[in-house]
């Protein structure tokens, strides 16, 4: 794997107010744009299986990652619309494209496609799609820091409404709080799971209350607004780093796409999409720059252009890689060769 | 909260090693040599687990015997998190019946992970299997070919104390998820005068017995079955061979066909349930690359298609004894 290819990492923090908010905006921004790009390349047919957008959750995911950093040793567990969230941890814009369009270039080689990639040496697991079951992987990822006698590292797992039902969940975040890991949990609730609507999904009052019977400090945000998530994941993070224990961070927004691109997402209320947790980050978080005088409409259309731009060459260049080749395939389950069985021949 | 302590570990007796003392003697091994590892399962701490295979372990060292919650999914998720960056923890199950509820984490998360993402997940899970009188159904059960059909995992079956230890080490050492079912009847009634200096390496079935007359392909407790039922037929004049599998998977091929070849005729002999399973396996696996060499038709002997029985009357006539299996060997015979 050459240096390139893994995560990027020891970019400049950004250390202002104004400083972490224009940066949280381009992630947002790089994100949002490339899973358009990849909408519409699953819509011409040239990505196969299904394309999976966190429209609306970019804020509440960037905001997370942007605290951690690899070369500390934080890690990371992101989950399907986690894009942003990737990109901010450091995860190379190439990755994404070529899982999505299969690049033997890219770190799953045509293993596993869209969303399910990752680079679990360099910090950030794969996920599989049983919802919660990545959680206890951080909180494993934790503990080997805590026998090898790293401290102030920090693991981030990230979960939506629907993944707090799992059985997985429960167990990864009872265990977390009975260690008392250095957890960061972020449950983005964007009110549906696939088609599920919040009250066929849970029956307390906020999942945030649920902190309380598992022992953990619970934080709350608006996943809309991009100021409010940065300053919550700062808090929370700080917490977890400085040894207080697991932290669970609920966000509030809307998804606003269906679940996949496969689904138009016709049974979200259309009261819900103008009611203020229907209002996109994005947007929220241009006018935001623009009251603060941080940035012109000018430079906002800039900053689009120059993302675009990148993101059609980086398109541009996984197009012309080579795709995975079965008769060429090691088809090895176990890195101990000699203990594979064969396939049998015929 | 403050829990009694318990002794220290007296040192290991010689003459008389049991199987469950070989496990415990191999985990002690890989903690005092390999700052890696880790044991982390219900009671396994200062109690030192249902069966004792970590009695002393959490006071010999200390932070490194953890006990879990009942979180059997946890356990094996927190163990694979725990693995890629850097460790090599065994779990212990406390029952074998109980890792179902860690299946995801085992056959989705570890197992598909070296094939995913190039970097194996180097964990141990310890399965004590198979039944006891009075055990019942959820505390009986053998899940080797549940294990062995996902790729991606290795399954280990030791049927003798001295395979308990090398192998145990074995399945620490390798860099991929190993499930080593550990059979509970044996655990107290098997002895062994020392722990082994060498043995097979593993993916090797060994033969347990020599014979000329008919291959019965065993492991773990059935091995013992077999040979019990191989010494009654031999004072008739009938000498079979018993082929201990050691590793439901990979699955010995060569060694099973080698002896196909010499005895012509093939009974596979397994405690998992009938349908499908190991036995299965080996009998397709002979008929499809052996089939020239067998004089009748290769049978298989399972326990019963129904859960596993409480009662020692219903669980005896449940699972193949040495009395079903010479049963089954005298039919075969007298194709």
């Amino acid at each position: 794997m050459s240096a390139a290819n893994t995560i990027q990492m020891g970019s400049t923090t950004p250390t202002t107010e104004e400083e972490q908010f224009i940066s949280g905006y381009q992630w947002m921004l790089l994100a949002r744009l490339l899973e358009d790009k990849l909408t519409s390349l699953y819509r011409a047919g040239k990505i196969v299986g299904g394309v999976y957008v966190g429209k609306g959750q970019e804020a509440f995911s960037a905001a997370l990652a942007m605290q951690l950093s690899p070369k500390q040793g934080d890690v990371y567990g992101p989950l399907i619309r986690d894009q942003a969230g990737r990109l901010a941890f450091g995860e190379n814009l190439m990755d994404s494209i070529r899982t999505y369009l299969g690049s033997v270039e890219g770190p799953m080689r045509g293993r596993d496609g869209n969303i399910h990639r990752g680079r679990p040496r360099d910090g950030m697991t794969a996920m599989i799609s049983h919802l919660g079951a990545g959680i206890s992987v951080i909180n494993g990822m934790l503990m080997a820091n805590r026998f090898q006698g790293k401290t102030g590292v920090v693991g981030a797992a990230c979960i939506g409404d629907g993944g707090t039902s799992t059985g997985s969940f429960h167990e990864a975040m009872n265990q977390a709080a009975v260690e008392k890991l250095p957890l960061v949990v972020a449950i983005a609730n964007n009110l549906f799971a696939y088609s599920t609507p919040n009250d066929r999904q849970f029956a307390c009052k906020d999942l945030v209350d649920r902190a309380i019977g598992y022992g953990i400090a619970g934080h709350h945000c608006d996943g809309t607004r991009l100021e409010d998530c940065l300053s919550t994941f700062e808090e929370a993070v700080a917490k977890a780093r400085s040894g207080e224990g697991p932290q669970m961070v609920v966000g509030h927004m809307l998804r606003l796409s269906g679940h996949g691109q496969h689904d138009d997402g016709w049974y979200v209320p259309e009261s819900l999409k103008v009611s203020s947790v229907g209002q996109d980050c994005i947007d929220n978080a241009s006018k935001y720059l623009l009251k603060r005088e941080w940035a012109t409409e000018d430079e906002l259309a800039a900053w689009e252009k120059k993302t675009r731009a990148r993101i059609d060459r980086a398109v541009s260049k996984v197009s012309k890689e080579p795709k995975p080749d079965g008769a060429r395939e090691n088809w090895y389950a176990l890195s101990t060769k000699h203990l594979c069985e064969g396939t049998p021949e015929v | 909260m403050s829990t009694v302590k318990a002794k220290q570990r007296p040192a290991p007796r010689s003459g008389d090693i049991t199987y469950i003392e070989a496990i415990q003697a191999a985990q002690a091994k890989v903690l005092e040599e390999d700052e890696r590892v880790f044991i982390y399962g219900q009671d396994v701490g200062n109690f030192g687990g249902a069966f004792k295979a970590t009695k002393y372990l959490a006071d010999e060292f200390p932070g490194r015997v953890l006990d879990s919650p009942i979180s059997e999914d946890a356990s094996v998720g927190m163990a694979i998190g725990a693995a890629i960056n850097g460790m090599r923890p065994i779990i212990e199950m406390q029952f074998a019946d109980f890792s179902s509820v860690a299946m995801n984490q085992i056959v989705n998360q570890a197992a598909t992970h070296y094939y995913r993402t190039g970097v194996p997940i180097p964990i141990t899970i310890r399965l004590p299997s198979g039944g006891n009188e009075g055990s019942g159904p959820f505390h009986s059960q053998s899940l080797e070919s549940l294990y062995a059909h996902f790729p991606g995992l290795v399954v280990m079956m030791p049927a003798t104390v001295e395979d308990a230890y090398s192998m145990f080490l074995e399945a620490v050492a390798i860099d991929d998820p190993v499930i080593f079912c550990e059979h509970k009847f044996l655990y107290y009634h098997l002895k062994a005068p020392a722990l082994p200096e060498k043995s097979l390496p593993v993916g090797k079935a060994r033969i347990a017995r020599a014979g000329t007359h008919i291959t019965v392909v065993a492991s773990s407790a059935m091995v013992h079955e077999a040979l019990k039922a191989a010494r009654t037929l031999a004072d008739e004049g009938y000498q079979a061979e018993v082929v201990d599998l050691r590793t439901a998977k990979p699955i010995d091929t060569d060694t099973i066909l080698a002896s196909v070849a010499r005895t012509g005729r093939l009974l596979c002999v397994a405690e998992s349930f009938p349908w499908g399973g190991i036995n299965a396996e080996v009998v397709s696996r002979v008929v499809a690359e052996g089939f020239h060499l067998l004089d009748a038709p290769p049978q298989r002997l399972n326990c019963k298609d129904t859960p596993i029985p409480y009662h020692p009357n219903l669980w005896a006539a449940h699972r193949p004894t040495a009395s079903s299996i010479e049963s089954a060997i005298r039919r075969i015979l007298r194709f």
